[in-house]
């Protein structure tokens, strides 16, 4: 199994990637927590594309139960189908919808699993998936198989902190907090971003961004992909160094702030 | 190997469990992270914490652990296996060091030579706890260093830059006062529920199906409802400060369990009584002050109000203007208490003083009154009873 390392589009921490390495050599679920915007969903994807692998993704969402990442079952289209006459109906695997777990588990080579902010499900959720992600199978019982995991897939989950998470499943997985990058390391993603961007103007939106960010005031801190973002809105609107470095002398009002601030409170503060 | 280290991590308040430390091993068996201080520092990290409030922690017992030698085991030092003194040793030396070390025979039977060193040097100065790093000019000069590599509390170059990334504390704002055991806590707030069925239809309502189909003369018809949901909203009032100091376990695990059991929960802070502002960090208490008022704006009467204080003041504090203690107030505590509980009729009070102190208490017996009788002490019995009131608005 080659080492993730970061890819050409992603720069990953040097602990982030022991933090990947070690969940991937153990296969054991690995938990990403971190402010909103440092790119946890965006590791998993950059996984995938760094191993070669596919990715399943699994957004969840506050309805979604635990069962529905493993499979359901359409009884609803079953009775229909009898009443129709169909031949589908004698089979009842006919009626198995698959979940992403499921498909995951019977894939012929090691994938990867994304489960996207599982905060944001109901509180017993994570707790409904404790053997599955332990042992890697689940039972169907409609069917009477056993779902057995072919290849250990690598699963990363992400979460916001919305909940808290239960301890049982929290020893099942590894854990890393994505930090906001140092300087440095925010320049090298806007390097990646934006290759040929001209030195001055990345000093100076890197100056102004820093300024925004510390800000004490400011509810919603922007991090790095609102900086992205707002990089390129600075080039679409041709914006230069010289404009930046005024609006740090107060002279004139940030540009594209709302590509920064997502909040009308903040946005009121730095203007 | 690492044993005394983990439990000095689950002694300090991390919640390490046996599973984790066997993680460990085995990550390490699996040869996961290079060997060197900084990957043995993110590993170790990745694998026994496993929430961003420990994170802090984590660095001050790993600073502490890594370079208070005199807490190693000296036996543990010498059980390190070789590869990990080896790169390490890789790392550490200059090209030039290394020439010369090659001069001096090949690095295996230099690392055969510093286990032995250790071993004396053990005997030499039992106790001590500096007992690595003789240093010199002789050929383990430069391998003095070698286990200085082990040892990361060191001010040489590289380590300067490992020791750094745990002992710059990145982590402080995260860890927040522990979580301790509040299970029953949360069990007593989740019969603070308001179900009710509401958005989008995604269950079967088998009455009406059974009904409808009856109706389609045996087809399947299939009639959806919403799911029933708790759409409970609470306000949590805290005082803090002063008196409140001692009960600062206690409201810790109340906070704790209510934003574990509700979707909806805002959280204000006050001290000793509601005046016209309140605020929500403690350590923002005056530029960030917001005005009650504006809690009134902001949520609707739906809101079940939960004030969390030990109602102990000076009497002037609630029914005097200007009788506050840290500022000039134009409206009396009980003013701004009664208008609160105008607003939202759903309250209580939850004290932390178990309820036989209350009668010693001037102002406990006031706020009581201006409470109507809504007072619980915080303990679960009393929180079970807060919770059946809160259903009910006040007459």
């Amino acid at each position: 199994m080659n080492k993730f390392q970061g890819t050409a589009d992603y720069i990953a921490s040097h602990d982030l990637s022991v933090a990947v390495n070690a969940a991937i050599t153990l296969e054991k679920p690995l938990l990403i927590k971190g402010e909103p915007g440092t790119g946890k969903t965006l590791l998993a994807h950059e996984i995938a594309k760094a191993l070669g692998k596919p990715l399943y993704t699994w957004h969840i969402k506050s309805t979604t139960t635990a069962q529905q990442g493993l499979y359901e079952y359409d009884a609803v289209s079953r009775l229909r189908d009898s009443q129709l006459g169909n031949d589908k109906v004698d089979n009842i695997a006919n009626y198995i919808n698959k979940g992403k777990m499921w498909q995951a588990f019977e894939a012929d080579e090691k994938v990867i699993l994304l489960i996207d902010e599982i905060d944001k499900a109901d509180i017993e959720f994570p707790n409904d998936l404790l053997l599955e992600l332990d042992k890697m199978q689940f039972f169907c019982y409609e069917t009477g198989e056993e779902i057995i995991a072919k290849h250990r897939p690598i699963i990363i989950i992400t979460s916001n902190n919305e909940k808290e998470l239960p301890d049982a499943f929290l020893r099942r997985c590894f854990f890393h907090y994505i930090s906001f990058p140092d300087r440095e390391t925010l320049k090298e993603i806007v390097a990646v971003h934006y290759p040929n961007l001209e030195e001055q103007l990345v000093e100076s939106a890197m100056k102004l961004f820093y300024e925004i960010r510390n800000q004490r005031n400011i509810k919603k801190k922007p991090s790095t992909s609102e900086l992205i973002d707002w990089i390129k809105l600075l080039l679409v609107g041709k914006i230069n160094a010289q404009e930046l470095d005024d609006v740090m002398e107060g002279k004139r009002g940030t540009p594209y702030l709302g590509a920064l601030l997502k909040n009308e409170h903040d946005k009121a503060i730095i203007r | 190997m690492f044993l005394d280290f983990f439990l000095l991590l689950k002694e300090k308040g991390i919640p390490v469990t046996l599973r984790e430390y066997l993680d460990l091993l085995a990550a390490l068996d699996a040869n996961v992270a290079e060997y060197n201080v900084d990957d043995f520092y993110f590993l170790s990290r990745t694998v026994l914490v496993k929430n961003e409030e420990h994170l802090d922690l984590y660095d001050q017992v790993f600073g502490v652990y890594f370079k208070g030698m005199e807490q190693i085991q000296s036996s543990d030092i010498l059980n390190i296996p070789d590869e990990w003194l080896r790169k390490n040793g890789e790392r550490l030396f200059s090209r030039e060091e290394l020439e010369n070390i090659k001069s001096q025979g090949d690095l295996e039977s230099l690392i055969d030579r510093m286990a032995e060193l250790l071993k004396e040097q053990k005997e030499r100065h039992q106790g001590g706890n500096k007992w690595i790093g003789t240093g010199g000019t002789s050929p383990f000069g430069a391998y003095g260093y070698n286990p200085e590599g082990i040892r990361i509390g060191q001010d040489e170059s590289r380590h300067r830059r490992a020791i750094k990334v745990w002992d710059k504390r990145t982590f402080k704002d995260l860890s927040q006062d522990e979580e301790l055991e509040t299970r029953n806590m949360k069990m007593a707030l989740r019969k603070l529920r308001i179900l009710s069925r509401e958005g989008r239809t995604e269950e079967i309502d088998l009455d009406k199906t059974i009904k409808s189909t009856a109706k389609n003369s045996g087809m399947l018809e299939v009639e959806m409802a919403p799911s029933k949901k708790n759409v409970v909203k609470v306000l949590l009032l805290f005082d803090v400060g002063g008196s409140m100091d001692d009960h600062i376990a206690l409201c810790s695990q109340l906070f704790s369990a209510a934003k574990y059991e509700f979707k909806h929960l805002e959280f204000y802070y006050f001290h000793n009584c509601l005046y016209e502002n309140v605020w929500q960090q403690n350590e923002r208490r005056w530029d960030g002050k917001i005005p009650t008022e504006s809690i009134f704006n902001t949520f609707n009467s739906d809101y079940r109000v939960v004030f969390v204080g030990d109602a102990s003041m000076s009497p002037y504090e609630i029914f005097s203007r200007m009788g506050s203690v840290e500022h000039y107030n134009d409206e009396s505590g009980q003013v701004c208490l009664k208008r609160m509980i105008e607003q939202f009729p759903y309250f209580v009070w939850l004290n932390p003083l178990s309820k036989s102190e209350w009668k010693y208490t001037e102002s406990i017996g006031m706020v009581q009154k201006i409470m109507k009788d809504r007072m619980f002490p915080l303990t679960i019995k009393g929180i079970e009873e807060a919770v059946g009131v809160l259903k009910k608005k006040a007459k």
